[in-house]
């Protein structure tokens, strides 16, 4: 192992509601988890990780207003002064005959532009191997990891607050 | 498990009610003396008719027989406003009561579990469906000449001066088992079977929900939501067709398919908006407990979701309308466009029941805070009833139409009369259903 490597502890979780308390208590001692990996979602677990709410949406807000302006500008650009054209007898621009394609065109990169953000904050990337702190993660089994090197407390103590918490087996990991 | 409550209809609040009843009594008298006295010409339809025709352009001999003719009939301008603003309203509020109803079915029929704690609130204005039958009916008898141009006999007297062929060929849709231009034998039935059956629909429901909460279990509930299922069938068709009957009959010659989504929209809109500025008032006030930010955020997803549905509506109406360009159909928006004050609560319209939600809703916080739906539900409110007086007054007025005292005079009356209603209907029932099968559902309800 380089000196370079992640070092990090496993905790696994038979049960949720074993996790949620013990979630809790691990916190309480001091100990700073770096992620909790489960089967399925359990509801209350980000709150009791502390995790403050995903600024996402804010994201969608601008990437739909993106739209909506970028919608906007090439109808007016193109019918209004590129190639007028007379539709209907309508003024070349006018408002109604263009919502739909702006609805539409702020939906489309609204939701794009969530997905982009959402992969790229997440690190998600072609080609890219995932991290597995352990297999069972996808099956069965509550895995909690926690980065020695962001916390003051030795590994010793870690392993030992955690299996007071609950966990039923600690594991040690290394990237 | 869960606590009793009972809401208290306190004399202060009902003073409060009072003091909004001689408020609007005032105006309406003040504006009734104002309309007399302003030198209006007594019946403007001549007047109006003419500008229509002159805007369009397009084929004045296709729109002239679908304008209403005016000048053959009509109470002076003062009396048709009044009669005009007591349709509005009593349709407007009507709206009201019955999306109580609707949405005490709704959460039956839904299953849904995180709204048993305020339940109670939307079933109290139901109470008002009774009474705005009564008054839609016998409202009906008094403004019919002046509200509903259809109703005149001269109109089917084949080869007469005032023949309309077109209101001729609809006619069984208003006369039909009666003569035509006589007694609107089928239209009139229409109206008090749908109040009847809605009436009847709103006592089973109650009798379940109440008898729920003597007995317990899961029976009342089943049976409740067995009568809301057949209630929204029927609400389904009732409601479309009272639109056209109520509403859309006042411009008789338009005609538009959106009109009974359109107008239920705009019903459904603003009944939620009164649902929930009543549970955030109760709260206040120290009720509903067990009310926190969770059953809000849904109370205000819903506020939010169907402003934007009525948008939607609206824009689906507007546009097919603007790109069609046929007469008979832009003359409804050419009243509402070019003619003050339709044209700016036109516009106003759309501010207040679009943008505003769209923007004051969009965030989380905003609709898990009660003090932020605070601000949203009176607006939403407002403005559906502007919606409605679009919907209603250019087609009676013409372009004697305006917006005073009288009408909001009314408004005021009607409110209080409608919160009057809801409150007493409110406090002669537990205001928790402690029974309620979901009640533990809702107590931990979390999003």
């Amino acid at each position: 192992m380089s000196s370079t490597s992640e070092n990090y502890l496993v905790g696994i979780f038979d049960d949720e509601d074993i996790l949620l308390h013990g979630v809790d208590g691990i916190r309480d001692k001091g100990v700073k988890i770096h992620e909790v990996y489960t089967p399925f979602p359990v509801h209350g677990l980000d709150e009791a990780l502390g995790y403050k709410r995903s600024r996402l949406p804010i994201a969608a807000f601008l990437f739909g207003m993106t739209g909506t302006i970028l919608a906007l500008t090439m109808q007016i650009w193109m019918l209004g002064f590129d190639w007028p054209m007379i539709i209907g007898g309508k003024n070349f621009v006018s408002l109604p005959p263009f919502i739909p394609v702006t609805f539409e065109l702020t939906v489309l990169l609204s939701a794009l532009g969530m997905v982009a953000t959402f992969f790229i904050v997440s690190d998600m990337k072609p080609y890219k191997t995932p991290r597995s702190y352990d297999i069972r993660s996808t099956d069965d089994k509550h895995v909690m990891a926690i980065n020695l090197a962001s916390n003051k407390l030795s590994k010793e103590d870690i392993s030992r607050i955690l299996k007071d918490n609950g966990a039923s087996e600690v594991n040690e990991k290394n990237f | 498990m869960v606590a009793d409550e009972q809401y208290i209809f306190k004399p202060e609040t009902k003073r409060k009610l009072f003091i909004l009843l001689g408020v609007g009594i005032l105006l309406f008298v003040i504006g009734v003396f104002m309309a007399m006295n302003s030198g209006e010409h007594g019946s403007g339809g001549d007047h109006g008719s003419l500008e229509v025709s002159k805007s369009l352009v397009a084929s004045i001999e296709a729109a002239e027989p679908t304008e209403e003719a005016g000048g053959h009939h009509g109470s002076p301008t003062w009396l048709k406003k009044i009669y005009t603003s007591l349709w509005h309203n009593n349709v407007f509020f009507t709206g009201l009561g019955l999306i109580g109803l609707f949405f005490v079915a709704i959460q039956y029929a839904a299953q849904a579990g995180w709204s048993a704690p305020i339940k109670r609130i939307p079933l109290a204005m139901g109470q008002w469906i009774p009474i705005s039958g009564i008054l839609m009916l016998v409202l009906w008898f008094v403004v019919k000449g002046d509200v509903f141009h259809w109703t005149h006999h001269d109109l089917y007297v084949a080869g007469g001066e005032d023949y309309d062929a077109i209101l001729d060929k609809k006619s069984a849709y208003f006369f039909w088992l009666g003569e035509k231009g006589g007694f609107p034998t089928f239209y009139i039935l229409r109206m008090v079977l749908f109040f009847g059956l809605w009436y009847w629909f709103f006592t089973q429901l109650k009798k379940k929900i109440l008898a729920e909460d003597i007995e317990g279990g899961t029976g009342n509930w089943l049976s409740a939501r067995k009568w809301s299922a057949i209630f929204l069938v029927f609400f389904g068709y009732s409601s479309s067709v009272a639109a056209w009957d109520w509403v859309m009959s006042i411009d008789p010659h338009w005609f538009s398919t959106m009109f009974g989504w359109y107008v239920f929209a705009s019903w459904w809109v603003a009944g939620l908006a009164t649902i929930t500025w009543i549970v955030v008032s109760l709260k206040d006030a120290g009720y509903l407990k067990m009310v926190n930010s969770n059953h809000l955020h849904d109370l205000g997803k819903f506020m939010f979701a169907f402003s934007i549905f009525w948008t939607y509506i609206w824009f689906s109406q507007f546009m097919l309308i603007y790109y069609a360009n046929i007469p008979e159909e832009t003359v409804y928006f050419i009243e509402r466009l070019k003619h003050a004050p339709y044209s700016w609560i036109f516009y106003l319209n759309l501010i207040l029941n679009f943008v505003l939600p769209f923007l004051l809703l969009m965030t989380r916080d905003a609709k898990r805070q009660a003090s932020m739906l605070k601000v949203v539900c009176p607006i939403i409110i407002v403005g559906h009833w502007f919606d409605f007086y679009n919907m209603v007054t250019p087609g009676v007025m013409q372009y004697n139409g305006d917006l005073g005292l009288l009408e909001i005079g009314l408004a005021f009356i009607f409110f209080a009369f409608f919160m009057f209603v809801t409150l007493s209907a409110l406090s002669k029932v537990p205001l928790v259903a402690k029974n309620h099968p979901m009640m533990a559902e809702s107590l931990n309800h979390h999003i």
